[in-house]
């Protein structure tokens, strides 16, 4: 359900990193062997079998990311992003598997769309790419997509992002239907009639600034609706970038009365709050919007406690003059693949926020165990799914920063600390910087 | 050439020195601005002359640009500009290339080509002053930008009620109406707030945006809380920024029956502004928008001069806090 370029897989030595695998408990200084793309052996003192050897000393090893929200902007909108140039910034990113949303032009709503995908990922993907077709036709919201032949064709879920379904009658019987493709839903959560002509949170900041209100409840309230569904169908469901403090207590909710559900957060929610719009910078504007900072010390409590599993980049590449305007004419979306670990380091482990093994956990199994992805491990007989990360190093992020072809990152101009020094994906090394 | 940084203050280069602008409220403190009701002041009586043109900013270049439709605003900015005999351009949206699909920041790009010294802009969308900040070296000042900010209406509205008052620390306000869709109100909480007035908010709840008691004001649905006021500001309701099937209120009808400022709602004593253009019979009562206690033919003169103050402080002073002298020699 992966697909990327054909490549050799590599024979390599990390040698000397703290060697972190929260999963299984590991944390301990010692060298990584990978034979053939997989990893052969841990300990020290190694065996070098003149491999290439890739110096960790002070660096944290630790199972690469998986990023299950991206926009690869293809087919349609190659100018802001390709297969290749996204899975390249997804490997700068040290990301080892991306999940791209289908929200494309046209929609990823066929199996001939979708087959096209699949073959340009065979051609161009850095890492394994996985493609989730939407729920509805042309992502409308009034006729459901060949579930079935799609999930044959390779779809590894469903969901209608970027737009709800709104119709709470669709979306029971696509609760319904999905169960014999053994693909889940991904909701994005929005009650439209509630968030039209949002602009941002509302509250205090979008009351002084003047800007028309996205309110939270528009958010929790679909999240409410389709958790009553999932519970009502018996169905597993994925939620999509959480930005509300009500969202994540439904969530919490349904968990305990023992919904399948799983949530996920990005980056820019955790660390940034409504008040980064104040300077009306158009790489701050996104849907759903930065709220309040009792919303994010939601979304930080649900991360740790692990109510929320799964950290997302919602990567939404835009071309310069897109956002190259005031900030109530321009799209939603930033770009997140290369600057995630930079963030989450600088905004929360460090602060001491955050635990960086949590980071790490969320970054790579949980991703993996919502969509049944296999997890990134450091266990002898794994495939090798490795990135390297230097804690100490600090940098300033420009738009030459980005292997992506879109530079509308919200932390343009920021200095930040951590950053990826090598990504191994399925057993290739496909960054080293 | 290299590439453009255009997205973020930071980036431009370091040696660039930092612009003044009047983009927002929050832009300037309480002595500026003091300071620039003093100078508007002294303009005042400039104009009491026979002659009434100032040589001060001649030879620089105030471009107007209008992407909304104005009058009061559009023709006081000009003709402030002359009366200081700067040279001065307007530009409309309607007839510019901005019909041809022209993106603001080419617009910008194209007028900052001529060097002009302060560019006067008002945008329907929020933020649109900034990008002209970003792309261009002159000084702006914001004429409106969507519902966001209208500093220079705020300053007028300040210099009406000081005249009036003969001071505005302590004062009580009510400002009635459609305050969600109001870049006017906004701008003059901030700067009633900052200038040490009680500001109270009325109207339906549906028009008084959540949230906005964080900026220093208090908020009431029942129009009986203009009593206590020294000023009733009504609000314009805003029609052409609301959606369609929005219901904010089931009719105008209904809002002028229980919003509406009218004789009989006011007690004497209180004067009563209104930033135009009018609904009469809706948000005020003709008779009380004619009545000789209403300042609103105040607030349009004031206009003038307060926009000759803006002007000629971004173009003139040094740094912030101190007050130049305002040369009043004849041209």
């Amino acid at each position: 359900m992966l697909f990327r370029r054909d490549a050799p897989a590599d024979d390599l030595v990390v040698r000397g990193a703290r060697v972190v695998d929260p999963a299984q408990g590991i944390d301990a200084k010692m060298d990584v062997r990978i034979d053939g793309g997989i990893v052969a052996a841990l300990g020290t003192d190694l065996d070098l079998n003149r491999h290439r050897i890739l110096e960790g000393d002070g660096l944290v090893l630790a199972p690469a990311f998986v990023d299950p929200h991206v926009h690869l902007r293809t087919p349609g909108g190659e100018e802001e992003e390709t297969i290749a140039s996204g899975t390249a910034a997804a490997a700068a990113g040290g990301f080892c598997a991306i999940l791209a949303m289908p929200n494309t032009e046209p929609v990823v709503d066929s199996a001939a769309v979708l087959g096209s995908l699949v073959e340009a990922a065979r051609a161009q993907a850095e890492v394994p790419v996985g493609f989730l077709a939407s729920i509805t036709k042309s992502q409308r919201g009034a006729e459901l997509t060949e579930m079935g032949e799609l999930a044959d064709a390779g779809a590894i879920g469903f969901t209608d992002d970027g737009v709800p379904v709104a119709s709470p009658g669709l979306m029971r019987r696509a609760l319904q239907y999905s169960a014999v493709t053994g693909r889940n839903l991904s909701l994005h959560c929005e009650e439209p009639t509630l968030s039209r002509g949002g602009q941002m949170h509302e509250g205090m900041v979008s009351a002084e600034l003047g800007f028309t209100g996205y309110p939270s409840v528009a958010e929790s309230l679909m999240v409410e609706r389709d958790l009553a569904l999932a519970a009502f169908e018996r169905r597993p469901l994925h939620v999509l970038h959480l930005s509300a403090w009500e969202s994540v207590q439904a969530l919490r909710r349904a968990q305990q009365a023992g919904v399948h559900a799983t949530g996920e957060v990005t980056p820019h929610h955790l660390c940034l709050t409504d008040e980064a719009v104040r300077a009306l910078d158009p790489n701050r504007k996104m849907n759903p919007p930065l709220r309040s900072s009792d919303d994010r010390a939601a979304l930080i409590a649900g991360l740790k406690d692990g109510v929320i599993s799964c950290i997302a980049t919602d990567h939404a590449p835009h071309a310069r003059q897109e956002k190259d305007v005031p900030f109530e004419e321009a799209p939603f979306g930033v770009t997140g693949l290369e600057t995630a670990f930079p963030a989450l380091y600088t905004y929360l482990v460090e602060p001491g926020v955050i635990p960086l093994e949590t980071i790490l956990e969320r970054m790579s199994t949980g991703p993996a165990r919502a969509y049944g992805l296999d997890e990134p491990r450091i266990a002898v007989g794994a495939s090798a799914n490795l990135v390297l990360l230097d804690l100490n190093a600090s940098y300033r992020i420009t738009e030459q920063s980005f292997r992506s072809k879109s530079a509308n990152s919200w932390l343009l101009g920021e200095t930040v600390k951590g950053s990826v020094r090598a990504t191994v994906a399925d057993g290739r090394v496909v960054h080293a910087g | 050439m290299g590439e453009i940084h255009v997205m973020r203050e930071d980036l431009r280069p370091p040696d660039a020195p930092p612009k003044r602008h009047f983009i927002s409220i929050r832009d300037v403190s309480r002595d500026e601005l003091e300071r620039l009701l003093a100078t508007a002041r002294q303009f005042e009586r400039s104009l009491e002359r026979e002659v009434k043109k100032l040589p001060t900013l001649k030879g620089r270049l105030v471009i107007n640009v209008f992407f909304e439709s104005s009058t009061r605003t559009s023709s006081s900015f000009e003709l402030a500009a002359k009366r200081l005999s700067a040279d001065t351009m307007s530009i409309k949206s309607s007839g510019s290339s901005v019909d041809k699909g022209e993106s603001l920041k080419d617009t910008a790009i194209t007028l900052g080509a001529y060097d002009p010294d302060v560019i006067v802009i008002r945008h329907p969308q929020i933020g649109a002053p900034h990008v002209v900040a970003r792309v261009t070296t002159a000084h702006v000042v914001n004429a409106g930008d969507g519902k966001h900010q209208h500093p220079t209406q705020a300053l007028l509205d300040l210099y009406t009620i000081k005249e009036e008052f003969d001071r505005i620390d302590g004062l009580h306000v009510a400002i009635v109406g459609d305050v969600l869709h109001s870049r006017v109100a906004r701008s003059l909480i901030q700067a009633l707030v900052m200038m040490g007035a009680h500001v109270t908010l009325v109207g339906p709840p549906t028009l008084i945006p959540r949230g906005i008691e964080a900026m220093g004001c208090e908020a009431a649905t029942e129009i009986g809380a203009i009593a206590a006021a020294d000023v009733v500001y009504a609000l314009r309701m805003q029609r052409e920024r609301m959606e369609e099937g929005a219901n904010y209120v089931p009719s105008l009808r209904e809002y002028a029956a229980r919003w509406g400022v009218t004789a009989a709602r006011l007690r004497p004593g209180q004067r009563v502004m209104h930033p135009g253009p009018m609904n009469r019979g809706v948000e005020i009562d003709p008779v009380v928008a004619d009545h000789p206690d209403a300042l609103i033919e105040r607030q349009v003169r004031a206009g003038l001069v307060t926009r000759m103050a803006v002007l000629y402080d971004l173009l003139t002073s040094g740094p912030v806090g101190v007050t130049p002298e305002v040369e009043l020699g004849a041209a």
